[in-house]
């Protein structure tokens, strides 16, 4: 493994995912800024991932609590997030849908 | 091998729908469609991550997500008023496993040797990006909920305070990824992120919750990028700088729409100036009853409607949509005018009425009703008040000085349904009510709308 070459790679990940935000982001309609946040929290906790890996590789009991709650902390993120976004997406109607 | 493959190609197409996902939000009829996308992309990466050859058992993963599920299903019903509070919470779990896998992953390398500076370092910003997340959410979550007191709390030397503290920890963050092994500091960086998380959101107060929870936002969108960079995971950096950009723009939003700097936001303990000038002469406000407004409302051909906060804590939504059904019905052009910051949170108000069925078609921002409001005959203020409040264009005195705000003065004619002419949430005295051309019918927002619907609807039978 060369830690310098992840390190670069993972920069410059971040760095375009950083102008991908912005650019997306700056283009959702200022309607949706509440479902916005509620989806993007959902996306934020692709956590989730980090968490899996401690919990599953079963090291110690210490790093499986501290897995297991964050797996739990970001599944109810996902759940939530999701469920809450779809539930208010759906309220937004235009005139011809509400008759 | 093969299996590591899968997992990276899982992610892959994870960030792409990540970014579809965002995308498709850029108008309410795709809006759906972006969910789907977002589900779609979690689903691939958590089962690209199951087939992770390190992942031997499944027992307690399925333990966990049993429990997530369990918690985060009710929390998705949470009525629409109590939105905020929800995802201050969920910010505040964000946080939480972000802080929890920064230390798990500590420990572990502590163990076999395997922390680098770098590795260090990441794990640092992610514990303290992660566990100050935590306890300000949950402290955002509590003020925005009513059970933590909503004005700001302050004491002396507060800056310093914090300053102080948030130093302290950093200092021994930076020791830390000198000498990696120091683990005694590890604990210290710990608690004084959870004490500070609490302290930076004690001296806040309920107007500025739309700004903090949107920092917030971005906080815990950066800790997930710092565990991609712990975690060497190319989805978690991707997926974090998605969360880390959006939480930006809005908090910048926000703060432009109150005409302040994200320093003031955070450090400037808005409301405290302001309780020095309410005094002031007696004026004379002139009011009207429900029947007075319906007659104003009937001879009226354009209205625009301007709610704040205060719509939402009466309840008054559906009072609105049904007064918004008459006057459409009569061929009275009506909109509502939404300021940025109306609401406790980024597009509060625009959710609460698209619940209570007004069209989306109806909501207009800020900027693009403002140039119409001139020539607009009726605003309807209900249960808003700073956002319409004058004395932000001219009084160089007035705490809300130079903030953007909705021109509701300009038009012909001005209603605004307020309880009593106690001052607002900020405690700021505001003209608007005191101008000529300004109606107050007093009386809960809920009531005094219902009477005015009935005002009108008790005309419209007579005329069959």
């Amino acid at each position: 493994m060369q830690p310098t070459f992840d390190l670069w790679s993972m920069l410059f990940v971040f760095m375009l995912a950083t102008f991908v935000g912005f650019q997306v982001i700056q283009n959702v309609s200022r309607l949706l800024h509440t479902p916005l946040m509620s989806l993007t929290n959902a996306i934020s906790a692709i956590a989730i991932v980090g968490s899996l890996i401690i919990t599953g590789a079963e090291h110690d009991t210490t790093s499986l609590i501290l897995g297991a709650v964050a797996v739990a902390a970001s599944m109810t993120n996902i759940v939530s997030g999701f469920l809450i976004t779809d539930r208010m997406l759906k309220m937004f109607r235009d005139k011809r849908e509400r008759q | 091998m093969i299996a590591q493959h899968i997992t990276q190609a899982s992610y892959l197409l994870a960030a792409a729908l990540f970014i579809f996902s965002l995308r498709w939000l850029n108008s309410p009829k795709t809006a759906r469609r972006g969910v789907g996308a977002g589900v779609a992309g979690m689903t691939f990466a958590v089962i690209g991550t199951l087939l992770h050859p390190d992942i031997v058992t499944y027992r307690w993963i399925v333990v966990a997500l049993v429990v997530g599920t369990i918690v985060g299903v009710p929390l998705s019903w949470v009525p629409l008023t109590a939105v905020p509070q929800r995802t201050a919470l969920s910010h505040a779990f964000g946080g939480l496993a972000a802080g929890l896998v920064g230390t798990a992953k500590y420990m572990l390398w502590l163990e076999d040797g395997g922390l680098t500076h770098f590795r260090t370092a990441a794990i640092v910003v992610e514990v303290l990006l992660g566990f100050l997340t935590f306890t300000g959410s949950l402290m955002a979550a509590g003020k925005l909920q009513e059970v933590l007191p909503t004005r700001p709390l302050t004491y002396r030397n507060q800056n310093i305070i914090n300053f102080a503290l948030l130093g302290i920890a950093v200092a021994s963050g930076i020791y830390l990824i000198v000498n990696p092994e120091t683990w005694q500091l590890f604990p210290v960086v710990v608690v004084l992120s959870l004490v500070f998380g609490v302290l930076l959101i004690l001296p806040i107060g309920g107007a500025d919750m739309p700004t903090v929870i949107s920092l917030l936002n971005s906080y815990a969108g950066l800790a997930a990028v710092a565990m991609g960079f712990v975690l060497e995971n190319m989805l978690l950096v991707t997926a974090g700088a998605l969360d880390g950009s959006s939480g930006f723009i809005l908090s910048v939003i926000m703060c432009r729409a109150m005409n302040r700097s994200f320093t003031n936001v955070l450090f400037g303990a808005f409301g405290q100036v302001s309780a020095v000038q309410a005094a002031g002469e007696a004026r004379t406000v002139k009011s009207a009853t429900p029947q007075d407004v319906a007659d104003i409302l009937e001879n009226a051909s354009s209205v625009a409607i301007v709610p704040g906060y205060g719509m939402a804590v009466a309840q008054a939504q559906h009072r609105i949509r049904e007064l918004y059904d008459q006057l459409t019905k009569r061929g009275i052009q009506c909109r509502f005018a939404i300021h940025p910051v109306a609401g406790r949170m980024p597009g509060h108000m625009n959710v609460l009425l698209a619940e209570a069925e007004v069209p989306y078609t109806a909501l207009a921002e800020m900027d693009d009703i403002n140039p119409d409001l001139p020539q607009t005959d009726v605003v309807i203020v209900v249960g808003a008040n700073d956002v319409v409040n004058p004395a932000a264009r001219h009084d160089r005195n007035s705490p809300i000085y130079g903030m953007p705000i909705i021109n509701a003065d300009r038009a012909k004619t001005v209603i605004a349904i307020k309880r009593s002419m106690n001052p607002g949430f900020a405690g700021i005295e505001n003209e608007l009510y005191y101008a000529d051309n300004c109606l107050m019918a007093f009386g809960d927002a809920k009531a005094v709308l219902g009477d005015i619907v009935k005002a009108l609807s008790g005309e419209a039978v007579a005329m069959h």
